[in-house]
């Protein structure tokens, strides 16, 4: 018997989460805020799903039906993507080891 | 693009997500590890550009909507002030959701797009999928939005509750699954709209009875959920890009709201439920206050005592980001640097309003990162340190935590300040903290207590020390 595709793809969902609990434990607590500003953006990903749905759809109008859903979906996406990844670009240039003794 | 190659793009960028977190596990590697994220993000929409192939005029409008939110999101990124990062993240994180709601609609009403089945016939599987997808998705949406009112201030912080309010929880949850299964049989389009309102309104009624001080709990749990429904909807477009980065951002999530719980001594349970602060138990100690005597001091009594020292520990909490006073701070931290004082940074987990608040704050007042210590890491220092300087910090330093059982913050896992040789608090008032206990720490021989604003006291005390 063929193994449904589903479980190829749980089985990849329960790993990834057993690695995101050892890799998340090792983050440094002084680090937290950007951890979740990070994983705020990466979420975003969700955005290839709107893009789907934008360019793929039945409808001629992309301003009809399920398209413009997509296009609404871009737009949040990409709000989050570029505020997620620059305000954590932002915090992590600020931490900074101590330049020199006085 | 051939499926096959399209879908080991999108393993790289999971691969590319997982090194973004990992490289967080220190200062020094963390901005490497942003920029694996940036790349991962990048590969995932040019590959899913290029898979869709034939897109006509489509693919300005997307590029124009992309380039939009993009500009807004980057000008977000660079106004924010640091102090405002808790409303901020809760506030993407609502948006989050609404992208998951609106990816389900599209596919739930154009499914041959996805390849799911054609409209009334969608696969099962998908329709679960969806279902989740944007379910989790509509209460991480409302959820943030409560979320991000309470903390911005435009919504009281007090938790709001009524009777029967888990009941109806629990009926509305009840009534969510039981359209999902219904769903699954008759693939009508009002049963899927429902879910998605019904969702919404959970999401209300799941954050409103959440106290202010339990903020960073909410904010990580929410977090989490976006994961979550970022997952489902992976499940749905079959894309493993997106079920790699909803494992990690739920479970980066869940993990982080294990960590304020156990910060705070609390259930999460507990948490959810409700509540905290909110209640009158409180009425006691509020009586004993007024009969109790309390050492008043001013920036001058507080300047001598620090300059004298040779060594100050700092413990920041909400008050300081409330006053922005972390760059007053550091300025009066240099000047006691240069008169031969040690100084270091005690951190609270629970300190401020998100996990790791009080960290960027200092960062961005230019504060070394190897000067800042964590509550296991300093506890044991207070005893053999001359001054603990706590500014705008109050349960997280409370003794009772460790004394009394009948206290609400019994359990707390609390900073030793009260070992130090002398405690300076710098307070607006007597007020008792969101705990709603009164700190006895007040009332102490070794405690000076400093009532003004923080940055206006801090300011005070530099132009004293010298």
């Amino acid at each position: 018997m063929e193994i449904d595709p589903f479980i190829f793809r749980l089985s990849i969902f329960v790993l990834a989460i057993f690695v995101g609990y050892y890799v998340v434990w090792s983050v440094t607590p002084s680090l937290h805020t950007p951890l979740m500003s990070v994983t705020n953006a990466i979420s975003s990903v969700i955005i290839v799903g709107a893009i789907i749905a934008a360019l793929a759809g039945v409808s001629e109008n992309v301003f009809e039906g399920s398209k413009i859903f997509g296009l609404l979906a871009i737009f949040l996406a990409a709000i989050n993507i570029f505020g997620g990844f620059l305000v954590t670009q932002r915090m992590l240039q600020m931490y900074k080891k101590k330049k020199n003794k006085k | 693009m051939s499926a096959n190659l399209s879908a080991i793009f999108y393993l790289i960028s999971g691969i590319l997500f997982i090194l973004a977190l990992r490289g967080l596990s220190s200062p020094e590697t963390s901005r490497q590890g942003n920029f694996f994220g940036i790349l991962g993000m990048t590969i995932a929409i040019v590959v899913t550009i290029f898979s869709v192939g034939n897109f006509s005029s489509s693919i300005i409008y997307v590029l124009i909507v992309f380039i939009i939110g993009g500009s807004i999101g980057a000008f977000i990124a660079f106004k924010i002030p640091m102090t405002a990062m808790p409303e901020l993240v809760a506030g993407f994180h609502s948006l989050v959701g609404l992208a998951a709601v609106f990816v389900a609609i599209s596919a739930f009403l154009d499914p041959d797009a996805f390849n799911l089945g054609s409209p009334s016939n969608i696969k099962l599987a998908s329709l679960i999928e969806m279902s989740i997808g944007a379910g989790i998705g509509a209460i991480t949406f409302t959820g943030s939005i409560i979320a991000f009112l309470k903390l911005r201030g435009i919504m009281s912080g007090a938790p709001i509750t009524f009777p029967g309010q888990h009941l109806i929880n629990l009926i509305l949850g009840i009534t969510v699954i039981a359209l999902v299964f219904y769903l699954c049989k008759s693939q009508s389009s009002i049963l899927f709209w429902s879910i998605i309102v019904i969702s919404f309104l959970i999401g209300v009624l799941l954050i409103i009875p959440i106290g202010g001080a339990d903020m960073p709990v909410v904010i990580s749990m929410l977090n989490s959920y976006s994961g979550w429904a970022a997952a489902g909807i992976g499940f749905t477009l079959e894309n493993t890009a997106l079920i790699i980065t909803g494992a990690l951002v739920g479970s980066s999530g869940a993990i982080l709201s294990y960590i304020m719980c156990k910060g705070m001594n609390r259930s999460f349970i507990s948490v959810i439920l409700g509540g905290f602060g909110a209640d009158a138990s409180t009425g006691e100690s509020q009586k004993n206050k007024d009969q109790k005597p309390v050492k008043n001091g001013n920036a001058e009594d507080a300047a001598f005592l620090m300059k004298n020292a040779s060594s100050v520990i700092i413990v920041p909490g909400y008050g300081m980001a409330v006053a922005q006073a972390q760059h007053a701070l550091r300025e009066m931290v240099d000047k006691l640097k240069k008169n031969g004082v040690t100084i270091k940074y005690a951190i609270h987990p629970v300190a401020g309003r998100m996990p790791g608040h009080m960290n960027v704050l200092l960062a961005e007042a230019n504060v070394p990162y190897d000067e800042v210590f964590e509550l296991d890491d300093i506890n044991n220092d207070f005893a053999n340190t001359d001054v603990a300087f706590v500014i705008g910090a109050n349960d997280v330093t409370n003794p009772v935590a460790k004394t009394d059982p009948k206290s609400p913050i019994f359990g707390m896992p609390v900073l030793d300040v009260e070992k130090c040789k002398s405690v300076l608090f710098v307070k607006r008032s007597l007020s008792p903290g969101y705990a709603g206990v009164d700190n006895e720490l007040f009332y102490r021989d070794n405690t000076l207590m400093l009532f003004a604003d923080a940055k206006k006291m801090t300011e005070d005390i530099v132009k004293n020390i010298d």
